[in-house]
């Protein structure tokens, strides 16, 4: 690859926290020399809103609702590699724990049982995305290249993937590095 | 093409069978108490659950802790802990006399008719649907058991009638008597089926030759188990005699649960002498005292019957104190119910159920002829092995050596069902080619043949040349004919449905992995499979068949492996080009959209 | 090969390793400080045999080394390729089979389910998950059940049985309906006689059954799993060491 062609990444965060993209700022200084090799496409860094065609997607976050699929979906469209990135994108991690009761419950207690609700009623518009049954790992909807486990993974972890990918390589995470928390 | 076409006719008179549910087994052995299978029969029998004071009671009674109880009770199909109807109403899904087989549902329809959902209890208490694996009445087309009585041959017309029947509380015995009616039929007859065998004459034979010549003239016989595993019937029962021991014994397996099987119905109805003598004889040579007659749940409308031969055997000095006069010679034999587990089939496991524990195969070594029954030397043996064995006694080794083969003596009894006109019973010396049981049943137009059931092997037309016996195809006598109309995808599908539901969950691979296969299978025959599905369908038996702990995980990915093998299309062909969800995306906005009530097209996923 | 053996002597990978009578392949290996990878064992108490994540070869034949007796002469495959990526499925089916949310786990760090994955490299569940609906218990003042972590190890089970003599656990239902139980009238953890100190109530390798307000006594990444491998502290393992120690 020529410095030119510089590789294109995009990210995004479905059911998750965004806690994975705050991790991958904390690459700090180094961000500087990966943005020499990277192009950021759509991602919540750059607000750029329609994914083009990219090299790379990282994606946070489980799936969760219709958006979620639709976002996930595109990303798969069109980026060559996809990358599930968090312990959410893996197996759905916190935002699963809803799967242990039923979504009729859980909207039930949010949007009219809670403590402190005032007009109680459970949304419904057309603009908002319907709620899956449960919180679904992105590879039960889309087929995915690679994983980086953690909650979130660190920076270092981030470039471990990273930059044997941008040099055409298979990346490998070393054991003494993987972690689910 | 000659063949011997008998029908032995039981006499099912439900008046008999019905009086017959409620009897308890009888109790001959020196325990105190009746069998802990038996005692939670009859709680389920008369409040049609058990609850958790009635295991509190079982629990007190038995001197055994609440979750020991608790554990058993979860274990076995039969047992409910919430109430079922009056009327329960079990269909096999069996390939062969399952609810589905005549390309119909029949367990939907009358659900549908008795407004009950399939496994849920009617609000009124009336009627509960379930199914249940296999209830050996492949023979019969569709079948059922309602609370515990066999009604074969279901049609359409006939699951109207019992609907009406249910809904007006009819009492069973008001129900057409001959719905209850099992018909043995053996339409083929070698050695075992067409010998007479006269009450006491093997053990007159043993009694005069002593333990050693007759354990000799077994040896000499080179009869091996007919359960499918083929160990040499004399050596397990020498290695139980040196075995030392406080007590031998000896458990005769007649939890016939492999789908497709059904010979021991025949053999317990028709031959019940000649299986008694055969434990007579093997207790005469191991030194045991006490026999047991291991008898799954779905077959206990066969214990009347069974109960009046062992009687009649203890009248005739055959069974009991000082057998045929001997001084020393005492055994008799207790009949143990099973409650609906395919488990305890596996030796181990059916000596941990008869022991009252959840049949959890055990570990192995050390085996049950060292260390089964009470940790003392046990010799299992199944049915058709037992009643080989009396035969043996009664007509020499040579009369059973010259039939069969080098490495498979004597006789095979195969239960024949599925697409094939004459169902039922044959018995071929081993050597026998699936062509030519395909040609006596009339079954034309084969596609597939599952030998030994689900467990077994699947082979098409290519190994029709094939012989059955211990050196080529080995089978416990399961025989399932799947004929070029039959969908092979939804053949396997039963039967990892099946593995799933039967696997003890002990081990992991077993128990993750045949769920697993399942939901793969199921997952393909939904339209959402692709080529990757295939590599992990194979990835997944090879670990089943080689890592799990008991030979229901070795067997259970059998039937799947084979298929690639022999009809990859069944598979393939439905494959998709595409990746799509693991799940039903639209299906999975179900439930938000109904509690939005919204269905416009972004409340939809395709 | 095993007519020249040493007498009371296996091979695991080549290594050749002593082992006494009535000893498990597993004893031999722990005793000569060779790792087998294992959840459901621990030294000291009766081996089950459940998890089967020691499964090993001898001539080509799979067998759990932890029920599997030590016999003069066999050659044992142990640390292959081939075999740690089927404990790698092995690890994936337990995780998929249950809830596993790490980052939501008190164990996160200390679990062992965790360690073996990080141990074989694991880094997603591959498996589609079973979304299992499992009963939590919180009625004991000093002790969680959250089953939906629960590997069905037996280890409380036995350790309740043949360290603390109680008997409080049992594994109930069949296939994976199978569930762990509380042996108390209620079936509630609350009315049984187990005591924070019992075996049982620590043994669990995952965080199905915790002890109640020490979580975070222990930062994140400062657990013993974040410092070692399973495999460094799997050989120092020994119920009667622990059981001094409480």
């Amino acid at each position: 690859m020529t410095a030119k062609s510089k590789i294109r990444i995009a990210t995004t965060s479905l059911a998750g926290c965004f806690g994975c993209h705050m991790s991958f700022l904390d690459m700090d200084e180094r961000l500087v020399a990966l943005l020499e090799q990277v192009e950021l496409n759509r991602s919540p860094f750059t607000d750029i809103k329609q994914c083009g065609p990219c090299d790379i997607g990282l994606i946070e976050g489980g799936v969760c609702n219709a958006e979620n699929v639709h976002v996930l979906r595109d990303f798969r469209a069109h980026c060559t590699i996809l990358i599930a990135v968090g312990a959410c994108a893996i197996n759905g991690g916190v935002p699963a724990m809803r799967n242990y009761f039923d979504l009729q419950d859980c909207l039930q207690e949010v949007y009219l049982n809670g403590t402190g609700v005032t007009n109680p009623q459970i949304p419904s518009d057309i603009e908002l995305p319907l709620l899956l049954d449960k919180v679904y790992p992105v590879s039960e909807v889309v087929p995915i290249d690679y994983f980086l486990p953690g909650c979130p993974p660190s920076a270092d972890e981030f470039l471990q993937i990273l930059e044997p990918l941008l040099t055409g390589h298979k990346p490998e995470l070393p054991k003494s590095h993987v972690h689910y928390d | 093409m000659s063949f011997v076409d008998s029908i032995c006719h039981f006499n099912f008179n439900p008046a008999i069978l019905i009086s017959m549910m409620n009897q308890r087994p009888l109790h001959h052995s020196d325990s105190p108490r009746e069998h802990l299978l038996h005692r939670l029969y009859t709680l389920q029998q008369e409040f049609l659950h058990i609850s958790p004071q009635a295991m509190q009671q079982v629990a007190a009674e038995y001197q055994l802790s609440l979750g020991q109880v608790v554990s058993v009770v979860e274990f076995y199909s039969f047992f409910y802990t919430q109430p079922c109807g009056r009327f329960h109403i079990l269909f096999s899904n069996c390939t062969s006399c399952g609810y589905l087989s005549d390309e119909q549902d029949l367990l939907h329809l009358l659900c549908q008719l008795l407004q009950v959902t399939s496994g849920k209890t009617r609000h009124d208490g009336c009627v509960s649907v379930h199914e249940t694996s296999c209830i050996g009445l492949c023979d019969h087309g569709a079948s059922l058991l309602v609370n515990g009585l066999p009604i074969t041959r279901l049609t359409e017309e006939k699951i109207t009638q019992i609907a009406q029947l249910v809904a007006s509380e009819t009492p069973l015995l008001q129900w057409p008597a001959e719905w209850f009616e099992v018909h043995n039929t053996a339409h083929q007859r070698s050695l075992l089926l067409t010998e007479y065998f006269l009450p006491g004459s093997a053990m007159q034979k043993a009694l005069i030759h002593g333990k050693d010549e007759t354990l000799a003239e077994i040896l000499r016989s080179d009869l091996r188990g007919r359960g499918g595993a083929g160990f040499g019937t004399g050596k397990k029962w020498q290695l139980c005699q040196q075995a030392p021991g406080h007590a031998h014994y000896v458990v005769c397996n007649a939890d016939e649960g492999e789908p497709g099987t059904f010979k021991d119905r025949m053999l317990l109805c028709d031959h019940a002498d000649a299986l008694f003598e055969g434990m007579t004889l093997c207790a005469f040579i191991i030194g045991a005292e006490q026999g047991f007659v291991y008898l799954r749940g779905e077959y206990r409308y066969l214990l009347t019957h069974l109960h009046t031969v062992l009687n009649r055997r203890r009248q005739q000095r055959l069974l009991g104190q000082h057998i045929l006069g001997q001084p020393a010679f005492h055994f008799d034999i207790e009949i143990v119910i099973g409650a609906g587990a395919y488990i305890c089939g596996e030796e181990s496991a059916l000596v941990e159920s008869l022991e009252g524990k959840p049949g959890i195969p055990r570990i192995r070594p050390p085996f049950p002829v060292t260390h089964g029954y009470q940790n003392q030397p046990t010799v299992v043996n199944n049915v058709e092995t037992l009643i080989a064995a009396a035969h043996i006694i009664v007509q020499g080794s040579a009369w059973f050596k010259a039939v069969g083969t080098e490495e498979s003596s004597g006789t095979k009894i195969l239960s024949v069902s599925g697409d094939c006109q004459l169902p039922g019973i044959y018995e071929y010396p081993f050597g026998v080619r699936v062509q030519q049981v395909l040609d006596d049943c009339h079954a034309h137009n084969v596609q597939a043949v599952q030998i030994g059931g689900p467990a077994g092997k699947m082979i098409g037309a290519a190994d029709f040349n094939r012989a059955i016996g211990f050196e080529d195809l080995s089978t416990g006598g399961s025989f399932l004919i799947y004929g070029q109309h039959r969908d092979l995808l939804a053949v396997h599908r039963n039967f990892a449905h099946f593995f799933a539901h039967e696997s003890c969950g002990f081990c992991t691979p077993c128990r993750v992995g045949t769920q697993l296969l399942k939901n793969n299978l199921d997952k393909i025959a939904q339209g959402r499979g692709t080529a990757q599905d295939i590599t992990e369908i194979k990835q997944l038996s090879h670990l089943i068949r080689h890592h799990s702990h008991c030979g229901l995980g070795y067997t259970a990915a059998n039937h799947v492996l084979d298929g690639l093998q022999t009809f990859p299309q069944a598979l393939e062909a439905p494959l998709q080009q595409h990746f799509s969800a693991q799940f039903d995306l639209d299906q999975s906005l179900e439930s938000a959209r109904q509690i939005t009530h919204r269905d416009d097209a972004s409340a939809h996923l395709d | 090969m095993a007519m020249q053996a040493k007498p009371n002597t296996i091979s695991i990978d080549g290594q050749e390793i002593a082992f006494t009578a009535g000893q498990t392949i597993m004893d031999a290996a722990l005793a000569a400080k060779i790792y087998i990878p294992h959840l459901c064992h621990y030294p000291g108490l009766r081996p089950s045999g459940n998890c089967r994540l020691c499964v090993v070869e001898i001539s080509n034949r799979s067998t759990a080394a932890c029920i599997t007796p030590a016999v003069t002469g066999q050659e044992i495959r142990n640390n292959t390729p081939e075999l740690n990526a089927i404990r790698k499925t092995i690890t994936q089916m337990l995780f998929v089979e249950g809830n596993h949310i790490c980052p939501s786990c008190e164990k996160t760090g200390n679990c062992k389910l965790q360690a073996m994955g990080y141990y074989l490299g694991m880094l997603d569940d591959h498996f589609p998950q079973f979304y299992q609906r499992r009963e939590m218990d919180a009625s004991h003042a000093g002790i969680l059940l959250d089953r939906s972590r629960c590997i069905l190890c037996d280890l409380c089970v036995r350790a309740s049985r043949e360290v603390d003599e109680k008997n409080v656990f049992a594994i109930a239902g069949r296939g994976t309906d199978a569930h762990l139980i509380v042996n108390s009238s209620t079936g509630k953890l609350g009315d049984s006689t187990i005591a924070v100190t019992d075996l049982a109530a620590n043994i669990c390798p995952v965080g199905a059954i915790l002890i109640k307000e020490q979580g975070y006594q222990v930062p994140i990444g400062q657990r013993i799993y974040d410092l070692h491998t399973i495999r460094e502290t799997a050989l120092q393992e020994n119920v009667t060491k622990e059981h001094h120690e409480k």
